[in-house]
């Protein structure tokens, strides 16, 4: 299998603090891998250094044969990597329909010309547009919610339609941030089939960092555990949490659940 | 044989019920009203100052609109409009005067040497302005906005403090409808398209907007210029009607009056930047006159009434008078957008 992501050892600190600590992984084309750790082992720091919001002090991420670890987060978004948030980032006073529109900004070619004067070129793109965005929505269940502001939707939606606006970016990689935050067991059920579904019907490779261990155990082909912005373990989800050295340093006795 | 006849001429009213819900259609409805007025003044049969009011309103709501798309859609504080608004005049002001004999096609020439001088230094502006977010983009528009009214000052080619006079009036109330109309069909386009979009995204969340792919500083940056041209097409026509400029006309007390109109109608909307200048403008108006009959001393009243009622306004409706609703006929059409999706 190709590695389309390639993390060699980065670092990051913040002031005195390290935040992520010779850092690496290799994720291959069709595959789910999962980050695991406790709060503040810098997980979403390695999502933000990858996403481009900050730049390792050290290290490449490589996207194929890319280096993008010094290229600002927009070339890197239309690069190939999408990425969701731990804490919905939607653009809530736009439409659910707008929301996707953003994403698909990339399929649209028509100069500031076109648009002002209203020309043909702008009006069939933006139908265009508009139609794909609307069969995002179609296969996310959100097609009846298109014309309603998107801040006003159920939590359980609104983490939907941030996927499908990532989805839109047409991404490489799939970055998701605690997919599974504020959920229910059954609400987690459902996230797992969407999150397979997802994987199925789009070519994709998915980086998935979570706390709920089922949607990790059900998913990940493979799991870096963190703590302390290094990796501590890393392999199947089955071994490494039998690791002591993970038990010790994150799931603890209560936290077993799987 | 009939019935296919009727059909037809279903299929034809259809088609004009269409049309005549067009903006094409409404915006020549609207310039042939101003029109109709403009005859009537020309007639007497209307008093020429409600025609001069209707005219400062629309020059405003150029301004205005234009600002929104700055404050209300981008969503940054920029203090600076008006020095946009004095290239504008000036450049209108010089080409009007110095370059071209007084007639339609020089007076044309100064409205798009103002429009293309405002983008331009806009750009520039721009260009240094997008380094910084908040605060500190609030503070570095409001100087430059008295960078250029001082700069002017000093140029004893534009006349210096004295003031620039002697340019033909050529402005009109059709002529700044006709701009009016033009302004906002661009501008209408514009926020409903991908542009107008990324500009929202980056208002409703930074982080977000950029890892859709957009680009932070070009998208600003697009927005700014825009905004500046328009301001500067408002100013072309301001000097073109005035006749008359001084640089202290376009301080920071213009962009002030600006932007209460622009946060009274309410930011995001261009509807709201209709309601917000002509509600303020036709308050104004009205205080004038009714505290001038009161009592003559009384008319300076009205500076303090209309700030307080800005307060309560901002007290009471932060979002402004509309909010960022849109009134209907400002929106793209439905064939234009998905609606055809909705059940």
């Amino acid at each position: 299998m190709n590695t389309v992501l390639k993390v060699d050892n980065i670092t990051k600190s913040f002031g005195g603090l390290m935040a992520v600590k010779n850092f690496s992984l290799e994720l291959p084309e069709r595959e789910i891998h999962g980050i695991i750790g406790p709060n503040g082992a810098g997980k979403t720091t390695v999502f933000n250094l990858i996403t481009g919001v900050y730049h390792p002090d050290n290290g490449h991420i490589l996207l194929g044969e890319k280096e993008v670890s010094s290229l600002p987060a927009d070339v890197i978004s239309r690069s190939g990597i999408a990425r969701t948030f731990q804490n919905i980032r939607l653009f809530s006073q736009m439409t659910v329909l707008d929301n996707i529109k953003v994403a698909l900004g990339h399929r649209t070619n028509y100069r500031l010309w076109d648009v002002m004067l209203g020309l043909n070129r702008f009006r069939r793109q933006e139908k265009v547009i508009a139609k794909e965005a609307m069969d995002y929505l179609g296969f996310f269940g959100l097609a009846d919610r298109h014309n309603q502001v998107a801040g006003s939707l159920a939590y359980g939606e609104q983490r939907r339609l941030e996927i499908a606006r990532a989805l839109a970016t047409d991404p490489k990689v799939l970055l998701l941030d605690e997919p599974a935050a504020g959920m229910n067991p059954r609400e987690v059920e459902s996230l797992i089939q969407f999150i397979r579904n997802i994987y199925n019907d789009f070519h994709l490779a998915i980086l998935i960092i979570e706390h709920q261990m089922p949607v990790i155990m059900d998913l990940c082909t493979h799991v870096e555990v963190m703590d302390f912005g290094q990796t501590i373990a890393t392999g199947e989800p089955e071994k490494v949490t039998a690791d002591p050295l993970v038990i010790r340093a994150y799931l603890g006795e209560e936290e077993v659940e799987a | 044989m009939s019935s296919s006849k009727n059909k037809h001429s279903q299929a034809l009213l259809a088609k004009l019920a269409a049309a005549s819900s067009s903006w094409g259609i409404r915006s020549v409805a609207f310039l042939v009203c101003i029109a109709l007025l403009q005859i009537a003044g020309d007639f007497d049969l209307i008093n020429q100052y409600y025609l001069h009011i209707l005219t400062i309103i629309g020059m405003n709501i150029i301004l205005v609109a234009s600002l929104n798309l700055v404050n209300g859609y981008l969503g940054e504080f920029a203090l600076g409009h008006a020095g946009f608004m004095a290239v504008g005049a000036y450049a209108a002001a010089v080409i009007a005067t110095k370059v071209g004999p007084p007639g339609a096609m020089t007076f044309v020439l100064a409205l798009i040497g103002a429009t293309l001088a405002a983008a331009l230094i806009g750009y520039l502006i721009g260009l240094i302005t997008f380094k910084t977010v908040g605060d500190y983009l609030a503070i570095v528009t409001l100087g430059f906005n008295m960078i250029i009214v001082n700069a002017i000052q000093n140029m004893d080619y534009l006349g210096g403090p004295r003031g620039f006079g002697g340019i033909p009036k050529t402005t009109s109330l059709i002529i700044v409808a006709l701009c009016l109309v033009i302004t906002y069909t661009i501008l209408r386009n514009l926020v409903f398209s991908g542009h107008g979009r990324r500009w929202i995204s980056i208002r409703e969340n930074v982080i977000a907007a950029e890892l859709m792919g957009i680009n932070i500083y070009k998208a600003k940056n697009m927005a700014f210029t825009i905004a500046a041209a328009f301001a500067g097409l408002a100013g072309g026509l301001w000097a073109q009607y005035q006749q008359f400029i001084t640089p202290k006309s376009f301080d920071y007390i213009k962009t002030t009056d600006l932007l209460v109109m622009l946060y009274l109608g309410g930011t995001g909307s261009l509807s709201g930047s209709i309601l917000g200048v002509v509600f303020y403008m036709i308050l104004m108006e009205i205080l004038r006159n009714v505290l001038a009959m009161i009592d003559p001393r009384l008319a300076e009243l009205r500076m303090l009434i209309s700030p307080l009622i800005l307060v309560i306004v901002m007290l009471t409706r932060q979002s402004g008078l509309l909010g960022n609703r849109e009134w209907r006929w400002l929106k793209p059409r439905k064939e234009d957008s998905t609606d055809e999706y909705s059940s």
